[in-house]
């Protein structure tokens, strides 16, 4: 692995330049670390930093941009004619990528030298036959331009990689050199450290914003790929949910909306009582030594995976409520009103669960910013705790909880793992909680699962499906914060 | 020094309301409060002095039990309101604290009303019968709190919109509204600029006419202005407890002395 090499040497330069820049640094100043204008580490620093930053910003870019640069070159050499009937340039481009890493690991194991792999001729040689010796296995007979293709691409890697070595390490000297003879009892190290500090800062800041924006960017063109094979009618207006691979489904948003919001609201109307009530209990009646541990014991809640409540709502709850709401004679109540343990109730009540500690802290984080004052003054007309709570806190923090109530709501809204084992597959509008439906997550993810085309709009449908989802969510959340920081203004 | 001898001759002799005897308060392991006697006269502003920290805030707290929403206070001895101990087990704090109010250092009106800050003891306690008989007790503590005038045409705008000092007497309208028998004011002005502490000061002079006032105070002159009993602490005890002319022109303790003319404190 040259890259892996090529970051080590960096990184070794790196650790030699801080040595030699407060060496050097010091040296200038007679040994005297009182006349240097910075602490001496800052002079290594900066000589660090600018041997390593550059080089691996290079090194990242190149890595980025090469193989596409190759990729344009080598696709080019490919005749359109050669392209047989329901393939794509993509897939021929991929034959010639595993040729051309068969030829490689060939080299590398010395069933070829050099020489040979570059004049291997697909007319003379089973090539096919040679490299399955070596345990690379080709699907179908190397044809002659798939093998220059090949060769041209090890060509241009190889000379690529060189390239790449021989400027990331010149970079990275230049770096070092530049800076080390900068290096002087006067120069301002601290000031250039902190400013590469700031650079560094930003670069983070700036790539995450990056990510999001390309999240959404690939999003919003492929649901556009979706809206130009179905209509957005469709889509939004339609009342049913049939994908099939004939060719004529129905897509319609809205009985996956429903069963999501259906859910949700199940899951609110368990979370919010006993997430609030707990806050208050801990925030207002529990002693302190109480809410040292029961506190962490309820955020033990928030770190289970969402999978293992699945688990759970698949394995006790789907069957618990079965005993209840089913099984006929034999069940607790007798009758027969639910046939299987994924229901809308159960997905609801265990979302609900998860959904506890949520509400829970981040309504005891909003109590706890009412004032003290404020209860005293309660406390001091004579009123109990209970009518202090009622009255005075809850009014008080009531903004701030309606929004950790709507930041569970787009939690709920978006939770995949409970909905895809509680909730069932069936999409349709039903107001019976004990029937099972489906959500847009769980939708999604059956869309995309198996072997599927990219080019129907039978999975085009996840991203317009997700992309909706983000934006309802992202409302949700823009909402909760807009009320939670408004209400944080009043007492600050 | 005009004040004092004016108070000097105000001072009679009122019956007791508030008695304390060998009252001990101790927070976790800390000795709060030493061994405090204390007598307190129904209609009579009664101040409390000393440096910060002598415990004069905490004795107040314990004379309505506030001390009870702190779990690591304890306090030992006898506190009689009218002969009957307030820390008896029979005695509900919550129904003692509509019977001493309190008023706060900082004003802390609910983010409620105006009308609501002042109808809520009342609400608490039934002691309204009707919509009029509350809106007359509303009014007639507001006028009490002397901020009638100023509120009387916006009383359903929000009580935190009010400036501080109207705040603090909104504050004094709602203590007064629960027609408590004794008032508690911890440092009321200290968070008041000079106009507005004139008029809560004006307040607690009319406020004697019918209740027992305390108040704690770090401004000896503001003692000196409005109490006719004053009650000195040092480190937890209660060093001197008399006349308010007659600690502040003779005291008996030299310690007292001291803090007066501004050597300790």
């Amino acid at each position: 692995m040259p890259t892996f090499w090529l970051v080590l040497a960096l990184i070794a330069l790196s650790v030699a330049g801080f040595f030699l820049g407060r060496n050097r640094a010091l040296v200038s100043a007679g040994g005297n670390s009182k006349d240097l204008h910075s602490l001496p580490s800052y002079y290594g620093h900066n000589v660090a930093l600018s041997a390593l930053v550059p080089a691996l910003a290079l090194l990242a870019i190149w890595l980025l941009v090469q193989p596409m640069i190759i990729d344009q070159r080598v696709s080019s050499m490919i005749p359109e004619e050669t392209i047989s009937e329901g393939s794509t340039i993509g897939l021929v481009m991929s034959d010639v990528r595993r040729v051309a890493e068969g030829l490689d690991l060939a080299v590398a194991e010395g069933a070829m030298t050099q020489e040979q792999a570059r004049n291997l001729r697909s007319e003379f040689s089973d090539v096919r036959g040679r490299l399955g010796e070596i345990g690379v296995a080709l699907g179908a007979d190397v044809r002659p331009e798939v093998l220059r293709a090949a060769q041209t691409y090890r060509t241009l890697s190889n000379t690529g990689n060189i390239a790449m070595t021989v400027m990331v390490a010149l970079v990275a000297l230049g770096g070092f050199g530049w800076s080390y003879g900068r290096t002087h009892k006067d120069f301002r190290a601290r000031n250039v450290v902190e400013q590469g500090i700031l650079a560094l800062l930003i670069l983070a800041a700036s790539l995450a914003i990056l990510t999001t924006i390309g999240i959404v960017l690939s999003m919003l063109f492929e649901t556009r790929n979706f809206f130009s094979l179905h209509s957005w009618t469709d889509f939004f207006f339609g009342g049913t949910w049939a994908p099939n691979f004939r060719g004529d489904s129905d897509l319609s948003i809205l009985p996956l909306l429903w069963g999501t919001l259906y859910i949700s609201v199940i899951a609110l109307l368990v979370a919010v009582p006993i997430g609030l009530f707990a806050a208050i209990y801990l925030s207002e009646y529990a002693s302190k030594t109480t809410r040292s541990f029961a506190k962490p014991l309820l955020e033990i809640l928030a770190g289970i995976p969402t999978i293992v409540y699945g688990l759970f709502a698949l394995l006790t709850v789907g069957p618990a409520l079965v005993r209840f709401f089913g099984q006929g004679e034999n069940g607790i109540l007798g009758v027969e009103w639910m046939s299987g343990a994924t229901s809308v109730l159960t997905a609801g009540v265990v979302m609900g669960i998860m959904l506890i500690p949520f509400v829970s802290s981040l309504s005891d984080d909003i109590i706890n910013a009412v004032p003290q004052a404020m209860r005293d003054g309660s406390l001091g007309l004579g009123a109990t705790r209970s009518e202090t709570v009622r009255q005075v806190v809850m009014p008080a923090a009531l903004p701030g909880i309606v929004g950790a109530v709507l930041l569970a709501a787009s939690r709920a809204i978006g939770e995949t793992m409970i909905v895809v084992m509680g909730a069932g597959a069936i999409a349709k509008f039903s107001l019976n909680p004990l029937d099972s439906m489906t959500t847009i997550t769980t939708r999604i993810v059956s869309q995309l699962t198996g072997d599927t085309d990219f080019a129907s709009p039978e999975t085009l449908v996840a991203f317009a499906l997700g992309l909706t989802l983000f934006v309802l969510t992202l409302g949700l959340n823009v909402l909760a914060l807009y009320i939670v920081r408004k209400y944080r203004e009043q007492y600050d | 020094m005009n004040d004092m001898t004016a108070m000097d001759s105000t001072v009679e002799t009122q019956r007791t309301k508030i008695a304390a005897n060998s009252v001990n308060v101790y927070y976790g392991d800390s000795h709060a409060i030493k061994d405090v006697n204390v007598e307190i006269e129904d209609k009579t502003v009664t101040a409390f002095i000393g440096p910060s920290g002598c415990g004069k805030s905490t004795f107040l707290r314990c004379l309505n039990r506030m001390n009870d929403t702190i779990d690591i206070c304890r306090v030992t001895g006898d506190i009689l309101l009218e002969g009957e101990d307030i820390y008896d087990k029979r005695v509900d704090p919550v129904q003692l604290r509509a019977q001493v109010g309190m008023v706060f250092q900082k004003p802390n009106p609910f983010p409620k009303s105006i009308y609501d800050n002042v109808a809520y003891g009342p609400r608490i306690h039934g002691l309204a019968k009707n919509k009029a008989e509350l809106d007359e007790i509303v009014e007639k503590s507001l006028r009490r709190g002397a901020i009638w005038d100023e509120v009387k045409d916006r009383l359903h705008s929000p009580g935190t919109g009010l400036s501080g000092g109207q705040q603090q007497r909104l504050c004094i309208a709602r203590a007064v509204a629960t027609e408590p028998e004794v008032l508690l004011m911890d440092e009321p002005c200290s968070a008041l600029d000079p106009i507005a502490t004139a008029q809560v000061e004006e307040l607690i002079d009319e406020l004697r006419e019918n209740y027992s006032v305390v108040i704690v105070t770090h401004s000896m002159q503001q003692a000196a202005r409005v109490s006719q009993k004053t009650a000195f602490f040092h480190l937890g005890n209660l060093v001197e407890f008399g006349p308010t002319g007659q600690i502040f022109t003779n005291p008996e303790d030299p310690r007292t002395e001291s803090y007066i003319t501004g050597r300790i404190g």
